[in-house]
């Protein structure tokens, strides 16, 4: 593998509540190479959505904090950076695009302008040169009769279509990493397939490094090179998408997977319950000190309640958090 | 299992918003649901998946009596729910209830959690006082709840178990149906599997009838007996759950189901499958022909000239579609 293009080494990030400190990324780390898609997965407050944040330099403070750890651009830290130096770097060498697109987009200004704003604030260029680039990038993501399209503002447009001015502002400035949140979420299953093939496209043709976070192990398999699964502001298990996928150690990717009704092509004519994953994830104010997964855990032995097991590998660059499935212990 | 006839039938239903006269001449007409036909046989799962827009989430309310019908009939055993009004009609709701998508704004924030359950028997005066306290502590047993939260409030409970309030709620008044519109969408993954391994529970041991609304065909491939695909207003394709998913013959349905990502699936193989372009027309401005002609990969001439009917063409399997003509 070539030298990661970014890295997350380490990063914890606190958040004071009223129900006390909440540790709400536990020593993450990640990297990502150009032109690789790693993907994020995990259920509402694991902290994927919090990873993207802290990459980006937009964790809310107070009440949250990055405590320790380092993100790396190319070798440069992006942690400290002054609020200056973060909004060169935003936009211009990582971009992002959310979840929900109507909200993300500003209704008083046309996507033309939106998507202009970038490339003047970031390259400097003539009013008239960035609205050129913005149907450019309109183009690029394929919505049709761009230079109409432009005069539009977002209400005039349809959920897919402002997903795809979303990753067009993204994209406008070329960056070298792409943070996508739930690009989907909010869209029909015909319409996420044109935006997954869009960015499958994009990322082929530029290059571009994606962090695609998602609770959609099937948006996964389709799309990520890598995969890493997070449980409680911790990485638990992460490693190619085939590994992961055909042998998943952590017993929550198990659950993960096994809980979700697939979709088949030939369903069996008799219906077995679904596996469940029991309870539900813990409050991020009292962890303890064993394993966060273990109260919900199925094969849970008597040190997971003693001590956080570390993320280690296995085969392949193959790396999970459990004591089960590193072994060396009398289950 | 429940000894009354309590098959659902829905026949022509349509339901329009709009038209009529706005300051300045017609308000448009909304083609919500455009001529709806289908039954469903007591103690059976029937599910009806579809994009935004489709109608899907209309019909359910039209049979809750929600909506407004424009025409067409439903019936609920020997009832016509679509006839009744008034006191008859709140008197029949008994037999039918609904769930709702979003656990979070369908429970009232300061009501208790035994009280939203035990509202519609109050509001329906089954039972003495006692008995509808008895009747609620047993629903929550029953959903997976422990009796004595239900003196909390809403948001001291979890969006599953929030869910499991509504179908608490649901089955306070024994209902033989149950419309559940996307019951699960809302919740993370984990938490989908238990409220449908519950549904599923329900199902077997109280003889329940489910209309189930969902745009997830995992979650429909899983819990449905039956299955209708709507498109713009109406159904374009029907059939038992396991000949739609091994041989779909409408190539929106295709579409739908090549669009689904897959565990099974990868980077590779992804390329090769059927992709709509755009986006749905608007329920406004119908076309002549058939409503799929625009976005459909194999449109010929005659898809825009008149819609195809819904016609049966292998056993218990209808589809609307000029292609699947024989002629």
């Amino acid at each position: 593998m070539s030298a990661p293009l970014l890295s997350v080494e380490e990063i914890v990030v606190d958040f004071r509540t009223r129900a006390g400190q909440a540790r709400v990324l536990d020593h993450v780390s990640l990297n990502i190479a150009e032109g690789e898609i790693l993907g994020i997965v995990g259920e509402s407050g694991c902290g994927k959505s919090m990873t993207a944040l802290s990459i980006m330099g937009l964790v809310p403070n107070p009440p949250g904090k990055v405590t320790s750890g380092a993100i790396r651009l190319e070798g440069r830290d992006l942690v400290g950076l002054s609020e200056s130096e973060l909004c060169a770097v935003r936009g211009k060498d990582i971009g992002m695009i959310f979840q929900e697109p109507m909200s993300s987009l500003n209704p008083v200004f046309t996507v033309g302008e939106q998507i202009a704003e970038s490339v003047r604030l970031h390259e400097g260029a003539s009013p008239r040169a960035a609205m050129a680039r913005a149907v450019e990038m309109l183009r690029a993501v394929e919505i049709p009769e761009p230079e109409m399209r432009a005069k539009a503002y977002p209400h005039q447009l349809s959920g897919g279509m402002r997903q795809r001015v979303m990753i067009a502002i993204a994209l406008a400035c070329r960056p070298r990493v792409l943070i996508a949140d739930e690009p989907t979420t909010a869209l029909d299953a015909t319409v996420q397939a044109q935006i997954f093939d869009l960015l499958q496209d994009l990322q082929r043709e530029t290059g571009t490094a994606i962090i695609l976070i998602t609770h959609d192990m099937g948006a996964i398999a389709e799309l990520a090179d890598r995969v890493a699964v997070m449980y409680a502001g911790r990485v638990v298990e992460q490693g190619a998408v085939e590994t992961v996928l055909s042998n998943p150690e952590h017993p929550y990717t198990r659950g993960l997977i096994a809980c979700v009704p697939h979709l088949v092509p030939e369903p069996p004519m008799v219906r077995e319950p679904l596996l469940e994953i029991p309870g539900m994830v813990p409050a991020l104010t009292d962890l303890g000190r064993g394993c966060a997964f273990a109260p919900r855990c199925r094969e849970r032995i008597a040190r997971c309640d003693e001590a956080k097991p570390p993320l280690e590998a296995g085969a392949d660059a193959h790396l999970a958090a459990c004591w089960v499935a590193r072994g060396g212990v009398p289950a | 299992m429940s000894a009354r006839n309590s098959t659902l039938t829905v026949e022509g239903l349509k339901v329009h918003f709009g038209g009529g006269r706005a300051l300045i001449g017609t308000r448009p007409t909304v083609h919500a649901v455009d001529g709806v036909s289908f039954s469903v046989p007591a103690g059976r799962t029937f599910g009806i998946v579809g994009e935004s827009g489709s109608g899907k989430t209309t019909t359910a309310l039209a049979i809750m009596r929600l909506v407004p019908i424009t025409a067409g009939r439903v019936t609920l055993g020997d009832t016509t729910i679509s006839d009744l009004d008034g006191e008859e009609l709140r008197a029949a709701r008994r037999q039918f209830q609904i769930v709702f998508q979003d656990p979070y704004s369908s429970l009232d924030p300061r009501k208790r959690a035994g009280e939203i359950v035990r509202e519609p028997l109050d509001l329906m005066k089954i039972g003495t006082r006692a008995e509808r306290d008895a009747k609620v502590a047993a629903l929550f047993e029953q959903v997976g709840l422990r009796p004595e939260q239900r003196v909390l409030f809403p948001h001291q409970f979890s969006g599953g178990q929030r869910q499991r309030l509504g179908l608490a709620r649901a089955l306070s008044t024994e209902p033989d149906l149950i419309v559940c519109d996307e019951p699960v969408s809302a919740l993370d993954v984990a938490i989908q599997a238990q409220i449908l391994n519950l549904m599923t529970r329900l199902q077997r041991d109280l003889g329940l009838t489910y209309l189930f609304i969902s745009h997830d065909l995992g979650v429909v491939q899983h819990i449905c007996d039956e299955v209708a695909v709507m498109y713009l207003g109406q159904i374009v394709e029907q059939t038992d759950r396991v000949t739609l998913f091994t041989n779909p013959r409408h190539p929106y349905t295709k579409a739908l189901l090549a669009a689904v990502p897959s565990v099974h699936g990868n980077k590779r193989d992804r390329r090769d499958r059927i992709r709509l372009k755009g986006d749905p027309p608007s329920p406004v401005n119908l076309p002549t022909g058939c409503r799929f002609a625009s976005r459909c990969p194999f449109v010929e001439d005659r898809c825009h000239l008149s819609a195809p009917p819904l016609v049966e063409r292998g056993i218990g399997h209808s589809v609307a579609c000029w292609l699947d003509d024989p002629a």
